[in-house]
């Protein structure tokens, strides 16, 4: 396949132009791949700093006893860094990503909406800057856990308001981001890329865009309910003027169970993407990757109330919610399989993004099976709130998620910069990881099964060692992320000064259409649409 | 980009915002939606906010069922509240009278609001009360303690399974709610 070099088309009434010069470039820029490396620039140094108080968190559970902080601001912790992670880091990221791939891979030259690409980036700093400075405010940062049940979460002191007001510039954001991805698929694709030729990252990305729709509007309007309940006496949860706090904890997870895929179908569509290309295979199983996406959506709008097996619900809807919840597990299977049969017999080479995305189909299989552990509502009550819904949920976003991000950018970080990153690096890197993340995360299997609750700053002697352990793995792991930082750094300013190809990895360009622009890709690409349409996937 | 796709893009974006206004209404709508189904199903431990007229049931004397009595007051509602009997052991069928006392600490009127809740959830249907006085908010003047009456029956169609049902009030402070109205 040769390549398609983007050309200036001279009939075009405006005339394309490079990027404005200056820092004013990054602020007004409309381009796709500028707003993506906005987005996943933003994203990283949210890791770092939702990283930083996951460190807080793991020095003082380093031994029983108060240590460092004080309870509150350990609550704040733990709250803080969930939502940083959740929706400053890893929502941020994957945008990022959708943001530089989606046009070159579907072969349109940019986001159908460019304008309102950069204002939702620019909402989505707004947002994330609001909830920090909530860290300053008196009464502190908001401490009732990142699900902001009420009433707890109404003792916040002045910080709440703006809290939620956070909340609803990154819902915003988020919106306007997933109606753009759709806008694009639908409408921009080139001639030739009909729907069921298109990579896995885009399929995924398509149907997140549409979970995003339904369920940012729904957590708006549950925030927006704590606002007025707070405020202007309305008493939606408030159990004295005939609410309930139950009924949030329903408004909430309809909202919360469908966020989770939103952060782990990207995923899926990333490691669909990486998998293929190291095992030079065409994908396994493309069209039942397709479905098996779209079940998940499905279902995970109707099984939220596995998250609150203990509210005292009727056995009815525990039985319910119990066998809708383990029905997940069956496209998550069908993909789990189509990965493995995809590496099956394949000339495989364990370049730093396979390596991450290997890790990730065991490790998040591993986080797959304790969720179904919790699904079955009897046991759940033992679960509850402990570490055991800790390790469970990390193992399905760090070692998943996260994972699949430093694949990706170790993946297309060549495409991008147009340099190679250090492979001895990019190795060293993943295997502290993998090693660190289960140090970190799998002793608090023991300590969930064992009855130690989440959320607490100081806790039984008999709970010390595992504890230890895991901070320890929590320190390394934390250390080795500061690699991932160098080798980005050094890859953006010339990397190892080998010169990538456009295909960059070995017959790439038969997966994806992005491999045949060159490395970089010029500002504007696909002005004028590719002829050849790849299809090897089939 | 040409003019028909940026026509397409518009039309899209149009019904797509749609979407997110009907599910930032569909939030809303999940309020009426699940306080419905709380009463149809009984499930929650919802009670009837209103009395139930009296009914004659047929008198279980074989069955016993002990009724739990709990009350209870958050930090900011400045009151005594106690029931008169911690538990008390009934048979379905039969009208009760039970007695709780309720004082004001304060030196102002106090105007409160008693929420009821029965727990396991499933039994709430089955638990009727014909006079209550958390139908209605009570007002209390300055220092004011007063002994007020619950009468109830536990209907004789309750499941076998169920050998003791709670009852659970929460006094709350309404006075500057209610002073706004």
């Amino acid at each position: 396949m040769s390549a398609v070099v983007a050309e200036h088309d001279d009939h075009h009434d405006h005339h394309d132009h490079g990027p404005a010069k200056g820092l004013l470039r990054w602020i007004i820029t409309t381009n796709h791949k500028d707003i993506g490396t906005l987005y996943l620039l933003f994203a990283l140094a949210m890791f770092f700093v939702g990283g930083a108080m996951a460190m807080v968190i793991r020095a003082e559970l380093f031994e029983p006893g108060m240590q460092f902080v004080n309870p509150q601001f350990f609550n704040s912790m733990t709250t803080m860094h969930a939502l940083v992670m959740v929706f400053g880091a890893v929502m941020p990221a994957f945008v990022g990503l959708a943001n530089w791939m989606i046009p070159m891979m579907i072969g349109a030259p940019d986001m159908a909406l460019p304008r309102m690409n950069n204002m939702s980036f620019w909402l989505l700093v707004a947002g994330v800057l609001l909830l920090a400075s909530t860290l300053f405010m008196e009464g502190g940062a908001p401490a009732s856990g990142w699900t902001l049940y009420p009433p707890l979460v109404l003792q916040t002191g002045n910080a709440l308001p703006f809290a939620i007001f956070s909340v609803h510039l990154l819902g915003i954001s988020s919106i306007m981001g997933a109606i753009n991805i759709v806008a694009t698929i639908f409408n921009m694709r080139a001639p030739g890329m009909t729907l069921m030729k298109m990579p896995m990252f885009v399929w995924t990305w398509l149907i997140t865009g549409f979970l995003l729709i339904a369920i940012m509007p729904v957590f708006a309007g549950a925030v927006t309910m704590l606002l007025t309940d707070k405020f202007f006496d309305t008493s939606f949860f408030d159990a004295a003027g005939g609410g309930d706090p139950v009924l949030y904890q329903h408004i909430f997870w309809f909202f919360g169970h469908p966020e989770v895929y939103v952060m782990i179908l990207p995923t899926f569509g990333v490691a669909s993407t990486i998998i293929p290309v190291f095992a030079r295979k065409p994908l396994f199983g493309y069209s039942s990757m397709v479905y098996a996406t779209a079940a998940i959506a499905f279902l995970s709008f109707i099984v939220w109330a596995h998250h609150m097996f203990t509210v005292g619900m009727p056995i009815a809807g525990e039985l319910y919610f119990m066998y809708a919840t383990m029905l997940i597990a069956i496209p998550t299977g069908v993909k789990v399989f189509n990965w493995t049969a995809t590496m099956w017999k394949g000339s495989m080479t364990f370049e730093t993004p396979m390596l991450f995305s290997i890790a990730f189909v065991v490790l998040f299989t591993m986080g797959g099976f304790t969720g179904l552990m919790m699904a079955v509502a009897p046991v759940d009550f033992q679960y509850h709130d402990t570490y055991f819904i800790v390790a469970h949920f990390h193992y399905t976003l760090v070692p998943a998620s996260v994972f699949i991000l430093m694949a990706a950018g170790y993946f297309w970080l060549p495409k991008w910069t147009g340099h190679m990153y250090d492979e001895r690096i990019g190795r060293l890197h993943f295997w502290l990881s993998v090693v660190s993340v289960n140090i970190l995360f799998f002793p608090q299997h023991f300590l969930g099964l064992a009855g130690m609750p989440r959320r607490i700053p100081d806790y039984a002697v008999q709970f010390a060692d595992w504890n230890m352990i895991s901070s320890i793995g929590g320190f390394i792991f934390g250390a080795s992320q500061l690699l991932f930082l160098y080798v980005v750094i050094k890859t953006i300013k010339g990397g190892t000064g080998e010169k990538v190809t456009d295909e960059v990895w070995e017959d790439a360009a038969k997966h994806s259409l992005e491999w045949t622009l060159s490395s970089p890709p010029p500002y504007h690409s696909f002005t004028t649409p590719p002829k050849v349409i790849p299809t090897e996937h089939f | 980009m040409n003019e028909i796709t940026k026509q397409k893009n518009a039309k899209l974006v149009r019904i797509l915002v749609f979407v997110v206004l009907g599910m930032f209404g569909f939030g809303y709508a999940l309020v009426p939606i699940y306080d419905v189904l709380c009463e149809v199903t009984g499930l929650n431990g919802k009670v009837e906010a209103s009395a139930v007229k009296d009914v004659g049931y047929e008198i279980d004397k074989n069955r016993e069922i002990t009724v739990e009595f709990m009350t209870a007051l958050n930090e900011a509602t400045a009151m005594v509240f106690r029931s008169e009997m911690k538990k008390l052991k009934v048979h379905p069928g039969e009208y009760y009278t039970v007695n709780f006392y309720a004082e004001n600490k304060t030196d102002k009127v106090m105007v409160a609001q008693a929420i009821p809740s029965i727990s396991p959830g499933a039994a709430a249907e089955f638990f009727k009360k014909t006079e209550c006085f958390c139908f209605s908010e009570q007002t209390f003047q300055p220092r004011e303690g007063r002994t007020m009456p619950v009468r109830f029956v536990v209907n004789p169609d309750l499941p076998e399974k169920y050998k003791t049902i709670t009852l659970a009030y929460t006094f709350f402070d309404n006075t500057e709610a209610s002073v706004k109205k």
